[in-house]
């Protein structure tokens, strides 16, 4: 560790585990729920479980994006954290709102929260991923606002780097386009077409910037290769991003009431999304494989390549599967759509938290480059058990999708919705079990923590 | 990549598109605002319409839902439930909630009044009625 401020990152990234865990425990109970219908049921129905299952991944996410720029933003401008005691205070703030927000979410029934919270007076509430009260919210753009103020005080005032320029400009984004969430009017196609900028501009626009500036400093501390070639690679990744992603929101604007033209930009803008996630993917190769140096940390080495290959899997091809304007006709709203999202989410996003936690945690916990052997061959098995375990979530939601619509929609005598769902239940079982081997590598990631050296390395 | 292709060509490309596209987007935007009028239904929002919104939203119903399409995929698509079950049924379903039969998926009971009931019927009633492209879904089952 470079600079004694760095350490605030450690309790955002606990905190990040942490509430993955939960993330994530509640996805256990509803991938049960889609079998048995009635388990934990009328303690804990689907809605309230998926409630906490999305929220808790956006918000660990978050906390570990902040945690990524806290130690990543030190180390690229040369200087101390313009205030690690803001940072510590922000921190708390953010833990303990977003905690309260679950407990309401578990605790009473969401219209009680929703009157509560007083919704009446500026109603966001009950709307997907953005089932937050309206005024954890205003704590979000609160603690967003402080953090901007944070980092952007330690960039502007020591060394600027491409790569601490991108995440800025990603995580400005990232707070910009969450005050839609505050636009909230009667007329459903408009609050939809708004959504939508919350959402999609997020997770296919600005978070991209956040992913790609992450991994191209992961990249110049472990291959050693030039910073002036990364940050080369990273201009035209995120201008690839944009350029096809902006307009690419169009494919959400196909069914929801907007005009007929949507479908032409829409299939054609997002037809070009997956360019930059596989420019990521030659790049990260590329880089390793031209290595200057041999970091002891393969963990490391092993997420970031992971995250290069999983998110142009799961954001490029799977994403690409399903939207084109005459497919998603039929795929549109089915299981297919989750089958792309969990994997989407896992390779671009969790992976790309864990990798910055792999790259940093040594640091911030010994001062050393690298954990022992024994703690890197089980992150390395984390790796694999999850990566693993997502690949076959992804692929059974997938068969399960294309079965749901096959029966429910592309038939001459089409099933009901929950006819077809009894007609899939095989694929719901296998995705479960899918799910329960994730858990286990989840884990194994944990016990990583704890694992001792080998005897007689301890003792070397 | 090349010597010839430059850092600042690649931010120059990064920023130029970046603008170029995001105002497309607005151009877009702005032609999309104003063809909704003709396609969303908004004559048909009413006061009644809007507390079926809130009591839609009050409720996370999309957590388990889809409307248009969009939500969770737990449970039937609600857009066009109006045209599939018809007023009556849907508000004696809704109060007959849960079933409480053993391993299917269940539905709390969400406590509603008779107003409220209306409410969202007639929330199900506009929000069919917005005319959608290749009047999507593709059939009635949603």
């Amino acid at each position: 560790m470079q600079f004694k401020s760095q350490a605030v990152a450690k309790p955002y990234f606990y905190a990040a585990i942490g509430l993955f865990v939960g993330q994530i425990l509640f996805g256990l109970i509803m991938g049960l729920q889609y079998v048995v219908g009635d388990f934990l049921f009328p303690a804990i129905p689907f809605n309230v479980a998926r409630m906490v299952h999305t929220n808790l991944l956006i918000v660990w996410l978050l906390f570990g994006f902040m945690g990524a720029a806290y130690y990543l933003v030190p180390e690229e401008s040369e200087r101390e954290l313009f205030s690690p005691k803001l940072a510590l205070l922000m921190f708390w703030i953010f833990l303990v709102a977003g905690a309260l927000t679950i407990v309401g979410y578990l605790a009473v029934p969401y219209a009680a929260l929703a009157e509560l919270t007083g919704n009446d007076l500026l109603p966001t509430m009950g709307r997907e991923f953005l089932e937050q009260p309206t005024i954890t919210k205003l704590g979000i753009v609160v603690v967003a606002l402080a953090f901007l103020f944070n980092i952007g005080m330690t960039i502007l005032t020591g060394r600027k780097t491409v790569v601490s320029i991108v995440l800025l400009t990603g995580l400005v984004g990232l707070a910009v386009f969450f005050l839609f969430s505050f636009y909230n009017p009667t007329n459903l196609v408009l609050d939809k077409f708004y959504w939508w900028w919350v959402v999609h501009l997020w997770v296919e626009g600005v978070w991209e910037l956040i992913l790609g500036a992450i991994l191209a400093f992961v990249l110049i501390k472990v291959t050693g290769v030039d910073r002036e070639i990364i940050e080369k690679w990273l201009y035209v990744i995120i201008a690839m991003t944009l350029i096809t992603g902006i307009v690419g929101t169009g494919h959400h604007y196909f069914w929801i009431g907007t005009p007929e033209y949507w479908q032409w930009w829409g299939s054609i803008f997002s037809a070009l999304e997956p360019i930059p996630f596989f420019m990521m993917t030659v790049f990260a190769f590329n880089m390793v494989n031209r290595r200057r140096r041999e970091h002891p940390n393969k963990a490391a080495v092993l997420w970031a390549l992971g995250t290069a290959v999983m998110a142009f899997l799961g954001a490029g091809v799977w994403g690409f599967l399903h939207t084109l304007a005459p497919v998603n006709y039929y795929t549109h709203g089915t299981q297919i759509t989750a089958a792309h999202g969990h994997m989407a989410f896992y390779g671009a996003y969790v992976l790309i938290v864990l990798t910055m936690i792999s790259y940093a945690m040594p640091y911030l916990r010994h001062n050393a480059p690298a954990n022992h052997g024994r703690s890197q061959v089980l992150e390395m098995w984390s790796f694999w058990l999850m990566t693993v375990s997502i690949v076959f979530i992804t692929l059974f939601l997938t068969a399960a999708g294309i079965l749901q619509i096959w029966l429910q929609r592309a038939s001459d005598t089409p099933m009901s919705f929950m006819a077809a769902q009894d007609q899939i239940a095989l694929f719901y079982w296998m995705r479960e079990v899918a799910g329960l081997v994730f858990f286990v590598g989840l884990m194994l990631y944990i016990w990583s923590y704890f694992v001792k050296p080998k005897e007689h390395a301890a003792a070397a | 990549m090349s010597e010839t292709f430059t850092k600042s060509m690649a931010r120059n490309i990064y920023l130029g598109g970046s603008v170029f596209f995001f105002l497309l987007f607005l151009a877009l935007t702005f032609d999309t605002t104003s063809a909704l009028p003709e396609r969303d239904n908004r004559g048909a929002i009413t006061p009644q319409v809007a507390l079926g919104k809130k009591v839609w939203e009050e409720n996370d119903c999309i957590g388990c839902h889809t409307l248009l399409g969009e939500g969770a995929y737990f449970a039937p698509e609600l857009g066009n439930v109006y045209e599939r079950r018809g007023p009556d049924f849907i508000k004696a379903w809704i109060a007959a909630m849960p079933t409480r039969a053993e391993g299917r998926r269940q539905m709390p009971n969400f406590n509603l009044t008779e107003e409220e009931l209306d409410a969202l019927v007639a929330f199900f009633k506009y929000s069919g009625e917005i005319k959608i492209a290749r009047d999507w879904p593709p059939n009635i089952e949603g």
